[in-house]
């Protein structure tokens, strides 16, 4: 059951990135440019996901277990290391440089442009990449 | 569509928010897109058949989109190759190396009110302010 889960939860994130409109890098580029002709779009997606799974995380935090898994499977991690600074600084240039993040970069895949082929290729390189960093590897990662 | 454009955003924005409300209760993890790629570059476990069917939701998505409304979503990545796998290297390494990236970090860990979260998107967001305002006002033609 998991696996399907899995499915309609992957199409519905889909969905709402193909309707949001952050499959276009456009858009995304458009309201990192705040010095340019402002695009709001990603702030009211970020605030409509952000609102929708609060309401699932509180349901969730009253609930004893998920429904099809014995209990959940959270990230513990608390502290702000240098690796999560340098890890999001290093996401956030790369993310100004071209406007796609890993899931418009995977969703867009199915447009056929060639472009996004070529960076979500890149993108499973450097996490690929990032295996085989001793160091990085020393703590599992949410 | 006739619907404003903020509108499509928001009700954009609840769909991804409601996909990662359903993959915490009903299989209790984070819906984090480069954690269930990046888990899926290593060693096979109880959880990589639901990591490749979420990966295969996430094409079938605009692939909805398209029976819904008659049309493909609109895409222009206008970055020159080298920019795009550079970019692409970063995005990849950086999402790992900072265990997250705008659906676990912003969409699931800002819910969770998590601190290394609401850090790593006020990182994020800045670099990637600063690349664009470098790319585009500071030295224009290195990116669209």
């Amino acid at each position: 059951m998991r696996p399907l889960a899995g499915l309609v939860a992957g199409s519905l994130f889909g969905l709402g990135l193909a309707l949001s409109g952050m499959l276009d890098p456009v858009r995304v580029l458009g309201f990192l440019d705040v010095a340019g002709p402002w695009d709001p779009s990603l702030a009211f997606v970020l605030g409509g996901a952000v609102a929708v799974s609060t309401i699932g995380w509180r349901y969730a935090r009253r609930r004893g277990r998920p429904a099809l898994a014995e209990r959940f499977d959270l990230p513990t991690a608390v502290r702000i290391d240098a690796r999560l600074l340098m890890g999001a600084a290093l996401f956030g240039i790369g993310w100004g440089l071209v406007g796609l993040c890993p899931g418009p970069a995977i969703a867009g895949l199915v447009l056929g442009h060639p472009q996004t082929l070529l960076f979500t290729a890149a993108m499973i390189a450097g996490m690929a990449l990032f295996r085989l960093v001793p160091a990085a590897r020393a703590r599992p990662s949410a | 569509m006739a619907w404003p454009t903020y509108l499509q955003s928001l009700a954009g924005g609840a769909l991804i928010g409601a996909a990662a409300a359903l993959f915490l209760l009903l299989n209790g993890r984070i819906a984090g897109i480069s954690g269930i790629l990046g888990r899926l570059l290593g060693p096979r476990s109880a959880e990589t058949a639901t990591n490749i069917w979420f990966v295969i939701g996430l094409l079938v998505g605009p692939l909805l989109f398209l029976g819904l409304t008659g049309r493909l979503p609109d895409s222009h990545v206008t970055a020159a190759p080298a920019v795009l796998i550079a970019g692409g290297l970063l995005v990849g390494f950086g999402t790992r190396l900072g265990s997250g990236c705008t659906s676990g970090h912003g969409v699931c860990g800002l819910a969770r009110l998590s601190r290394r979260s609401f850090a790593a998107v006020g990182v994020f967001m800045t670099t990637a302010v600063a690349v664009v305002y470098l790319t585009h006002h500071l030295l224009p033609g290195v990116s669209p």
